[in-house]
């Protein structure tokens, strides 16, 4: 029995797409303010397990629970989702950036970032705009705050989703596949984001990533998902130098001979 | 053959009625549009019921002509106490039959919009309602906009069809004038040049709403 219970807990989660189960009986604890990386293979249900936390999925069973606020409640076979206000409760604690930006394509910038702070939170236009340039200078795109996406490259775009999700202040940030569709070179500006936003404390962050060196040096740990399970689960240096598992060592082997 | 004096006298007269063309024709594309949002994110409601009676409702009044639609509204109606002058049978019957056109190409365009949208949404949020209204429906206008054009010139080409009710549009003054002088050529003639005019001025505005809209926040893809 541990002291303190992990700030966001899966138990028994198992959820399925029609016949295929992309989530099998899931265990996964992250204390509050660790760095999670998330690697496996395509369609080993690593996006999943956080789109499942945003709300986005639904579950077959098992529980979820971030701090005191059950998303989902059940056990091996069954799940109850949580009640409206539960849910739209837990989903203002996280933030989440998609693979493909997800910017809304007729705002510029500056009302991507600012438009669910006036939405939602009821800021007035001017404290939203205040703070969404502030972010713009932290992304390093103050001079883009009335650029439209169309006219950003994939790294300011996703710079510009980064501190869309940051506006709302969460306390969880979900990065799914961040640099997965962007071009090479333009990789290490949105890294430099997140290293940037993390360094500044107090948020707990979920990535799933293909960035082996990134989850490496940025990770607090390192879960490795095959399957829908967590095949191994270790800090970055014993995860990367020597993994337990054979799927583990067969994977990384693939990645680092690719 | 064609008397151009003649069709200069009776050109007053066919103008006078094209307003009434005109008007009845942008009343009801201007209805048309707002019912079909309704009808549209009804038929895409979470409520299996509601979308299905929706899509019922649609469907039956798209697959009936709307000459049909007309000489119910006109001719059956008052059998059960419901009498409507001849102008408000054309719009509602117009706005209505155009109104479920428009609802599928406001389905189609909603349907266009990246799922991402509604994740970010979500991810933000975002109610339901307001991402309907502040980034879902921006993002439909500019597509649909073309179908939509379409529509209107469309409507316009129908509206003699209200003069088997007796509005007293275009076509029904050159019938009438027709009838009245044996001659036929001038009159059809004229009512045909200024279906043309009006229709090319329709196509016109199309483009020019394309254009507005479009120049803001899309661009050619790289």
């Amino acid at each position: 029995m541990e002291v303190t219970a992990p700030f966001i807990s899966f138990a028994s989660v198992t959820k399925r797409f029609a016949e295929r189960t992309v989530i099998k009986a899931l265990h996964l604890d992250i204390p509050r303010g660790e760095k999670l990386a998330i690697i496996g293979p395509s369609g080993s249900g690593k996006s999943t397990i956080l789109r499942v936390l945003m709300t986005l999925e639904s579950i077959e069973a098992g529980s979820v629970r971030v701090g005191d606020q059950f998303l989902w409640r059940g056990d091996a076979h069954t799940s109850r989702k949580a009640d409206d206000k539960t849910t739209a409760s837990v989903r203002r604690r996280i933030g989440m950036v998609f693979q493909q930006f997800n910017l809304f394509p007729h705002m510029t910038a500056l009302q991507n970032i600012s438009a669910a702070p006036i939405k939602v939170l009821g800021k007035s236009k001017d404290a939203a705009y205040a703070q969404a340039h502030d972010l713009l200078a932290k992304v390093g795109l103050s001079d883009k705050a009335d650029a439209y996406p169309a006219f950003l490259s994939g790294g300011q775009q996703q710079r510009v989703a980064i501190a869309r999700a940051l506006a709302m202040n969460p306390e969880i940030l979900l990065l799914d596949e961040v640099t997965s569709a962007l071009d090479p070179e333009l990789v290490g500006e949105v890294l430099n984001v997140i290293r940037l936003i993390a360094s500044e404390g107090g948020l707990t962050i979920l990535m799933v990533t293909h960035q082996m060196g990134f989850a490496r040096e940025f990770a607090d740990r390192v879960c490795f998902i095959d399957g829908g399970e967590v095949v191994e689960d270790a800090a970055p240096a014993q995860f990367f130098d020597s993994p337990s598992n054979r799927r583990t060592r067969d994977f990384l082997r693939a990645v680092f001979s690719a | 053959m064609f008397d151009f004096t003649f069709a200069l006298s009776i050109l007053p007269k066919l103008a006078a009625a094209s307003l009434t063309t005109l008007c009845v024709t942008f009343a009801s594309f201007f209805l048309a549009l707002v019912l079909g949002v309704p009808l549209a994110l009804l038929r895409r409601s979470k409520w299996p019921i509601l979308s299905r009676i929706t899509t019922l409702i649609v469907d039956f009044v798209r697959c009936t002509p709307v000459l049909v639609q007309l000489f119910f509204l006109y001719f059956a109606l008052p059998g059960f106490g419901v009498r409507l002058s001849p102008i408000a049978t054309g719009l509602i019957a117009f706005s209505l039959h155009y109104g479920c056109y428009m609802s599928e190409i406001y389905r189609a365009g909603l349907e266009a919009v990246a799922r991402g949208q509604w994740d970010a949404c979500v991810a933000l949020s975002i109610s339901r309602m307001d991402a309907y209204r502040s980034i879902i429906l921006p993002q439909v206008i500019q597509p649909i906009i073309p179908a939509a054009g379409n529509y209107l010139v469309h409507m316009f080409k129908e509206t003699p069809l209200l003069a088997s009710i007796s509005v007293i549009e275009m076509m029904f003054v050159s019938a009438e004038i027709g009838a009245d002088t044996f001659r036929y050529l001038e009159p059809i003639t004229v009512c045909g040049l200024l279906f043309l005019l009006m229709s090319l001025g329709a196509a016109g505005l199309i483009r020019a709403a394309e254009r507005l809209y479009g120049r803001r926040w899309r661009r050619a893809w790289r």
